[in-house]
């Protein structure tokens, strides 16, 4: 843990890491309200419609002040939205070719502008080519300060309007017939969205920023059914892939930072996907299995009762295949579960099966809990 | 109706979406405290007539007021029960909290809803009858307790004039009757409520005024002298039945 340790106390390596925290905080918090508004795919036509605007910005100021460049990836970003909105509106194409369109036409206006931008003479200071992976490590103090700005910016502006921001995105309609300005509020939570993404251009790059968007919030939502919640996790996630990689990258060299992050954000989503307890895959599997098994052995139990209830010896021996005339197949397994719970026990060496005093009551109470309800 | 003024007025209302017209011409007077059905066959523009009436359409002519007013200065009377199918259930929030977001906005900007909207919306869960699901995920819910809960949030805005957008769609028996009561408990206590619905054989039993719609305003007064077979045959008998009503001059 010494390079860890090395490593931390780097002023530059530690202002880094608070940057890449800050803006995977909100990226992952932002995301949850793109994710419930199904703005997904506008996340990825919003960061790369963000490139020709920072190439411009540049191009045009001829400073890599962040603010500046971050001016410009949050005007192109919205017009690139705006230009979604208006090919929806009003041509017949449906908006995932709308977003198609939009996302690919800026992307290579910006590629063709960052190839002007590297033939000119200061382009070697510039390093604008970081903008198309990322790289959190040409991040400087006054970029990181930029993005603990905006980002705070835009969760203290989250937290200001939540209950209105929660309403429009469950119900805009509703929200609208209350006189709430829906057409205003939605516009500023976009802002904040595309705000949300402007700021991690520079460490995650265009290509790859949206999946900082989608995949923490992904996480999240499997873990909660509370909104709060959601959106405090999903920052929480974004936070850590933010941290993990710059601290990956930072610790080797020539790996490039929005990579890393996002590996270590769909990692999150994958074991999230699988493992979280209530919405989990496999919780819900493993929850499958054992209500199925429950419901058999309740079957069969009462099914072994039916067989002996008008017997003088209740607990008489049966040949478990006896079972099918009753329409029922005792699986192995299921009765060994049956064995293992103490209601039936095989008698003899024929492999007949029979009720114990124990699950000759337990079967009593299924079936009389049955004729209850 | 003289001398009274209704508590919802319609003039002229004509709305379409891209070059047909989905209302034409669409007039309507209802008068203050009575339960009011929209009736109509499918696409014949009753969501549109709703939504119009709120200003979440914009028409292409006609005006509408509430209470003789512009709708912008009347919005705190107005509540409302969208279609249930408009929203997607699995929004990770809880029945109380919905019910709750009818009272943002009589708290205003800023202000987080505390325990008098808890307060007001366990209430209202109650009159609907599902207290005991208060703090389930929405998405846990069956398509008639969504609907319940939908009622409760509008019951919490406690508004002069409601409007309804197929409530009893998907929700049985039991629950269209419970939601039905809750309807008239609001009308005998002078509330006036605009219900879009689709049954006809109940049309009489739950309502006392009804609008028979289709593109056209066919009709409109109590249901006795209204929703007679002849119109009702010219609301559900397509293009030509209200073309004919034209000739026909004023049904
Ligand atoms: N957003 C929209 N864009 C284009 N056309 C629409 C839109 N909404 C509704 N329409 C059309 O307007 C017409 C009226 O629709 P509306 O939803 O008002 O009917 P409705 O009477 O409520 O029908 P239903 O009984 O099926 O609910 C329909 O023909 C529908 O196709
Ligand atoms: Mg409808």
């Amino acid at each position: 843990m010494d390079g860890l340790g090395a490593l931390l106390s780097d002023y530059t390596v530690r202002t880094v890491m608070l940057g890449c925290a800050l803006l995977g905080f909100t990226a992952g918090a932002l995301g949850v309200f793109a994710l419930l508004r199904r703005q997904s795919l506008l996340g990825d036509a919003i960061s790369h419609a963000a490139l020709p605007g920072v190439a411009i910005a540049f191009l045009l100021s001829g400073s890599r002040d962040p603010l500046v460049l971050v001016l410009g990836a949050l005007a192109s970003g919205w017009l690139g939205t705006l230009l979604v909105s208006a090919i929806t509106r009003s041509t017949r194409l449906r908006e995932d070719s709308a977003l198609g369109i939009v996302l690919s036409v800026f992307f290579g206006i910006g590629l063709v502008v960052l190839v002007i931008v590297n033939r000119l003479p200061s382009a070697g200071k510039a390093g604008l080519s970081t903008f198309l992976f990322g790289n959190a490590s040409t991040m400087l103090t006054r970029d990181v300060w930029t993005i603990c700005l905006l980002g705070l910016a835009c969760l203290i502006c989250l937290a200001l309007f939540w209950k209105e921001f929660k309403l429009i995105s469950f119900d805009p309609q509703f929200a609208a017939s209350t006189g709430l300005p829906e057409r205003m509020l939605d516009t500023t939570l976009t802002t904040l969205i595309v705000l949300a993404i402007v700021i991690g251009l520079q460490a995650v790059g265009v290509v790859l920023m949206s999946a900082l968007v989608v995949a923490p919030a992904a996480a999240a939502r499997q873990f909660s059914d509370k909104l709060l919640n959601v959106v405090l996790l999903g920052g929480l996630f974004g936070a850590m892939s933010g941290i993990g990689g710059a601290m990956l990258s930072a610790s080797m060299e020539k790996l490039p930072t929005g990579p890393v992050i996002v590996v270590i954000a769909s990692v999150l989503t994958l074991l999230a996907i699988l493992l979280a307890p209530h919405r989990g895959l496999l919780p819900d599997w493993f929850r499958h299995v054992a209500s199925r098994r429950r419901i058999e052995t309740q079957r069969i139990l009462q099914a072994l009762y039916r067989l002996v209830e008008s017997d003088p010896d209740p607990f008489r021996p049966h040949d478990p295949n006896a079972l099918q005339a009753v329409g029922l197949k005792a699986a192995r397994s299921t009765l060994a579960v049956m064995v293992d719970l103490g209601w039936v026990e095989y008698s003899g060496e024929r492999g007949w099966i029979r009720l114990t005093e124990a699950g000759w009551q337990e079967a009593r109470r299924s079936i009389g809990g049955e004729a209850a309800t | 109706m003289d001398g009274v003024t209704p508590a919802i007025r319609v003039e002229d209302i004509t709305v379409a979406y891209r070059e047909n017209p989905v209302l034409w011409d669409v007039d309507l007077e209802v008068p203050p405290g009575v339960l009011m059905a929209i009736v109509g066959p499918n696409g014949a523009g009753k969501t549109t007539l709703l939504k119009s009436i709120l200003g979440l359409v914009r028409p292409a002519a006609g005006r509408v007021f509430i209470k003789g007013e512009p709708l912008s200065r009347q919005r705190r009377l107005i509540g409302y029960v969208p279609q249930r199918s408009s929203v997607d259930w699995d929004f990770p929030t809880t029945a109380l909290d919905v019910v709750m977001m009818g009272r943002y906005s009589e708290l205003g900007w800023f202000r987080r809803p505390g325990k008098r909207e808890r307060e007001l919306a366990m209430q209202a869960l109650e009159r609907v009858g599902m207290t005991d699901f208060a703090n389930r995920q929405i998405s846990q819910l069956s398509g008639g307790q969504q609907q319940r809960v939908f009622l409760a949030r509008a019951l919490v805005q406690d508004s002069e004039i409601y409007f309804l957008d197929e409530p009893f769609a998907g929700v049985d028996v039991t629950t269209e009757k419970a939601i039905v009561g809750i309807l008239k408990e609001l009308r005998e206590r002078g509330r006036t409520l605009l219900v879009v619905h689709h049954d006809l054989s109940t049309l009489a039993e739950y309502f006392d005024w009804v609008l028979l719609l289709n593109v056209r305003a066919i009709a409109a007064g109590p249901v006795a002298t209204t929703a007679t077979p002849e119109m009702l045959a010219m609301t559900y008998g397509g293009r030509s039945a209200y073309l004919m009503k034209q000739e026909g001059g004023d049904g």
